[in-house]
């Protein structure tokens, strides 16, 4: 069942972030939502995970394994990179494969590094790896790349494509260059006034 | 290594000063020497009864110290996931934190033998300090994590370990390396009003009796050293176990 949106309304206070927003997102393709910021991006992103109840209408298809990046890192400051996979993949997630992928995103020897001891773009990319590497039938991005130079940036979104290659996946930036680069159907979200 | 010969040279500055006023008083009575503490112990330590003394004082004072982190803990746990227990704890934890010591001691004095004082009085001291931090660890909690557990469904157990636990530990740790310095002052100062025979409470006592200035000192000294060598042990069990939650 495809992941659906229709007619959602999310408001605060006074401010209408979200009006009347239907979208079906293409199964095993990207979609990618663009927007200034505070358009609603990360608003409908929280609404199709099912962690925000919008005002009105309705989202279907998102009771199924999700993935996510989060707009903030959620990372567990006090354990290592290693273990924050662990936490979501479980010991089956062997150490020498975690190793070799933390590689893939410029990871190297971070393994055993409590997070709190991380820059701010390695925390983004243990994030991103942990979306990665769970198991999901959508996997949600918002701004999944922000606070990395552009070469590990690119390297990254690289890996990435190629993780995410045949799976649904909603992308939420306001980088045209990451939107044309991930391709596939892409939503504009405009700010309401 | 630089931080530790700098501390090392603050203990033996002050070490210093203590010898030169002790030089200045010139009377042992009033201020022994650190030369006569060191060999006042260096006697004591040869004795059975220093070692029965020891062993009687830290055995009830630790047992007050876990008991009193124990219910500190569960306490916490119960007013962190319940409004109810919050604020019926709230007075509770109010009272035992404002009564003097003194109070507490001689209160209890009447409800239980002096054997059993220091047990009682550490408990009572170490409660409310694990309560409050452990609430306030439990109150900082970030629920932004338990939405993403939510999200990758991850399970209770491994949720508890490297969530909740690993979040909570660090106040553990500041609580129980405050409790057990508290205690052992707490603990000892119970003993010497209820004087229970064969504790370091009565040794001191009884160097204030005989007016034996050097056994109070040296008794002090080694009061500290079991204070240092009980947090350092305590602090190392709590360690090993957030190295073991770190790598999960």
């Amino acid at each position: 069942m495809p992941l659906k949106a229709e007619n959602i309304t999310k408001c605060f206070g006074e401010t209408t972030v979200l009006e009347d927003f239907s979208h079906e997102f293409a199964d095993g393709a990207v979609t990618v939502i663009m927007g200034a910021s505070g358009c609603g991006k990360s608003t409908l992103l929280a609404v199709l995970m099912g962690i925000m109840p919008p005002d009105s209408g309705t989202v279907t298809g998102n009771d199924t394994r999700l993935s996510a990046v989060f707009q903030e890192d959620r990372l567990c400051e006090n354990l290592t990179v290693l273990s924050n996979i662990r936490l979501v993949l479980g010991k089956k997630a062997g150490r020498e494969m975690l190793i070799s992928e933390l590689a893939e995103v410029g990871l190297e020897g971070c393994a055993e590094k409590p997070v709190r001891e991380l820059s701010g773009g390695m925390k983004r990319r243990t994030a991103l790896l942990r979306a990665l590497l769970a198991e999901y039938d959508v996997l949600f991005l918002d701004e999944p790349f922000k606070g990395l130079d552009e070469d590990t940036k690119r390297t990254v979104m690289e890996y990435t494509k190629r993780m995410t290659e045949g799976k649904t996946v909603i992308l939420v930036t306001h980088d045209r260059e990451e939107a044309e680069f991930f391709g596939g159907e892409l939503i504009e979200l405009q700010k309401n006034a | 290594m630089k931080k530790k010969l700098i501390s090392a040279a603050a203990v033996i500055f002050w070490i210093a000063v203590w010898q030169i006023a002790a030089l200045a008083v010139g009377k042992s009575l009033l201020l022994a020497s650190p030369v006569e503490v060191i060999q006042r112990l260096a006697t004591l330590v040869q004795e059975q009864q220093f070692w029965q003394s020891i062993l009687y004082s830290t055995s009830r004072i630790m047992l007050g110290f876990i008991f009193g982190m124990t219910t500190g803990v569960i306490f916490a746990v119960l007013a962190g996931k319940f409004v109810f227990f919050e604020k019926l704890f709230a007075p509770l934890i109010a009272a035992v934190k404002a009564v003097p010591v003194a109070s507490f001691t001689i209160l209890a004095l009447i409800w239980v033998t002096s054997a059993q004082l220091s047990v009682l009085i550490t408990f009572l001291i170490a409660v409310p300090i694990a309560y409050s931090n452990i609430f306030e660890g439990i109150k900082a909690l970030d629920g932004k994590l338990t939405v993403m557990a939510d999200i990758f469904r991850v399970p209770a157990s491994r949720r508890f370990v490297g969530i909740y636990l690993s979040q909570i530990m660090p106040y553990f740790r500041s609580s129980a390396k405050l409790a057990v310095g508290m205690c052992w002052k707490s603990g000892v100062a119970a003993e010497v009003i209820g004087i229970p025979k064969g504790s370091i409470g009565r040794e001191l006592y009884n160097s204030k009796v005989y007016l034996e200035t050097a056994d109070l000192f040296a008794w002090t000294l080694m009061i500290i050293i079991l204070s240092i060598i009980t947090e350092k042990l305590f602090l190392l069990i709590v360690d090993l176990i957030v190295r073991r939650i770190e790598k999960l």
